[in-house]
């Protein structure tokens, strides 16, 4: 059957002005960071005053430090302990499983806001002072559910049989933990971590509620600043859009190589 | 294998901690009064109560118009797009999945507040419209602005939700229906729609949800004075403080939302089944 071009042209048409509308209000924000005005309409040369002043505040130097720093730690805590209990939910009673399961989904359910007063309920409630140790704490709690759902998967594939060779065969536990099973589930424990980080590095709502003598992280310290017009933050969120894309892009086109190898060598 | 179910010990503790203890502190500040002293404590229904009191009703009904506006838009968008998508060669997929993919992980905040400077009134939209010499329109703090705000940030949920389930379709059953004399339209009704329902679902509830629950980006691009339910919870939690009030309506949200997505749910599985009986009938 031949289609007609109006058939053709609709799909490429619509592909198209979806597209435009995803990248068009991002790139304006990435063009007018360059402005040598404040205006963020009216082009009125090329400048990189902004991204001067960005180097020079010390509000943003400190939320960029905060939310690197709780990124990280978060990701390393909550990986470490999400692959430990993957392994020991995989290995528990069913009915246990079963339990675990659903408390570990409910983070991942509720609404980011829920899970945000309730953490900030629980903090007041033991009066811990908020700040940079409750965002971090709230973050690794809000991170092991999400890392623990991308290695249960793995686990199901294990074939128990090989761990338990390694135990007969003279394995301390801790043994056949790390140097066979961890090894085989690498791809869940990779992908959990990436979750938890990008989900630390973009929180707002968690962090927003549970932090506080004036501890910020990037996205708070937008919330603040957007009320009024700033280009230091079209400048902030130009170099955060460009890391953000470079990672994907090398995520996703480090497979696509990889399989051409593979085609190549078979 | 018993050597490592231990391990699940520590993990309980701290799920107990971190995620079973603040739903239950949600609930008990949500059925007490301010004030409260671990030695008299005095249940009440006065924060439901008073949710019920016109002008929160009346928040509540607006947020759920506009979760549902948002949510239909990007069905109505999202459909087709993902559609064309999953029709373009298995390369070009890949890319234009990725190109949609890319905005997901930008932070949501530095998304939307690219849109104030396209919508305000002296923004991009507005100069263009005055150097044509059209009237300028206001666009920023109303439900439009807000609308646009949510689609923009949820609309590639839906998208991929609906070209994985478009992806991973049996291509035989196309090919399968054409030969047996349907033709396209019968075809995407009877076959390839019904198959990409679980997608539209799983879309439906990744778009419906956020929208309900949001409150940044009614603050940024609905104003200070905008009000949807999330904006009701941040303004009795770090403005007015009352936080037993602010428990409360956070309860009514997650019993709204945790009710609408065991009827997503139920539908989906029903589908399904429905599917497969007719798949053993047919058999």
């Amino acid at each position: 059957m031949r289609k007609s071009k109006y058939q053709k042209i609709m799909p490429v048409a619509m592909i198209v002005i979806t597209l435009l509308f995803f990248y068009l209000p991002i790139i304006l924000m990435m063009v007018f960071s360059f402005n040598s005005s404040r205006s963020l309409t009216s082009w009125s040369g090329f400048s990189l005053q902004w991204y001067q002043n960005l180097f020079k505040d010390r509000d943003i130097i400190s939320a960029v430090t905060t939310t690197v720093s709780i990124a990280v730690i978060s990701t390393v805590i909550s990986t470490i302990v999400g692959t430990i209990s993957a392994i020991g939910i995989s290995n528990s009673k069913p009915i246990l499983k079963e339990v675990i399961l659903t408390i570990n989904n409910l983070p991942i359910l509720n609404p980011d806001i829920v899970t945000a007063i309730g953490l900030m309920l629980l903090f007041s409630s033991m009066s811990i002072d908020k700040g940079f140790l409750t965002m971090l704490l709230a973050h690794i709690a809000f991170c092991i559910p999400y890392v623990i759902l991308s290695v249960l998967p793995k686990l199901r594939r294990l074939d128990a049989n090989i761990a338990e060779a390694a135990l007969d065969l003279g394995a301390t536990p801790w043994q056949a933990l790390i140097k066979v099973i961890v090894p085989q589930i690498m791809p869940g424990i990779i992908s959990g971590a990436l979750i938890a980080f990008t989900m630390s590095f973009d929180d707002f709502v968690i962090s927003y509620f549970v932090t506080g003598n004036g501890v910020k992280n990037i996205s708070i310290l937008v919330y603040t600043m957007s009320k009024r017009i700033n280009p230091t933050i079209n400048a902030l969120s130009t170099i955060m859009i460009v890391i953000v894309t470079i990672i994907l892009i090398v995520i996703n086109i480090i497979p696509l190589f990889k399989k051409k190898e593979r085609t190549v060598l078979e | 294998m018993k050597t490592f179910s231990n391990l699940v010990k520590p993990y309980m503790i701290w799920i107990g901690v971190f995620v079973v203890i603040p739903m239950l502190l949600i609930i008990f500040y949500a059925f007490t009064n301010k004030g409260n002293t671990v030695v008299s404590i005095a249940f009440t229904m006065d924060n439901f109560l008073k949710f019920f009191d016109s002008v929160y009703i009346k928040v509540l009904l607006k947020s759920l118009e506009i979760a549902l506006i948002t949510t239909t838009i990007c069905v109505i968008i999202g459909y087709p797009i993902a559609y064309s998508i999953a029709n373009t060669k298995s390369r070009t997929q890949t890319l234009l999945m990725l190109l949609i993919t890319i905005p997901m992980w930008i932070n949501t905040l530095v998304k939307t507040y690219a849109w104030i400077s396209v919508l305000s009134d002296n923004g991009i939209i507005n100069s263009i419209l005055i150097k044509l010499g059209l009237q300028p329109i206001t666009m920023m703090y109303t439900d439009f602005s807000v609308i646009l705000g949510m689609v923009y940030n949820f609309l590639p949920f839906m998208i991929l939700e609906i070209y994985t389930a478009l992806a991973k379709m049996d291509h035989a059953l196309i090919d399968a229906s054409s030969d047996l004399g349907a033709n396209k339209v019968q075809t995407f009704e009877k076959i390839i729609f019904p198959l990409s329902l679980s997608g539209v679902i799983s879309g439906i509830t990744l778009v419906f949800l956020p929208s309900v629950s949001t409150f940044v980006i009614p603050k940024l691009l609905g104003g200070g004075q905008y009000m949807l339910i999330g904006n009701l919870i941040e303004n009795q939690f770090i403005t007015v403080g009352e936080w037993n009030f602010g428990s409360a309506i956070s309860l009514i949200m997650a019993i709204i939302i945790l009710i609408g997505m065991y009827f997503a749910r139920k539908f989906d599985q029903d589908g399904k089944d429905s599917n497969k009986q007719k798949e053993i009938k047919h058999a």
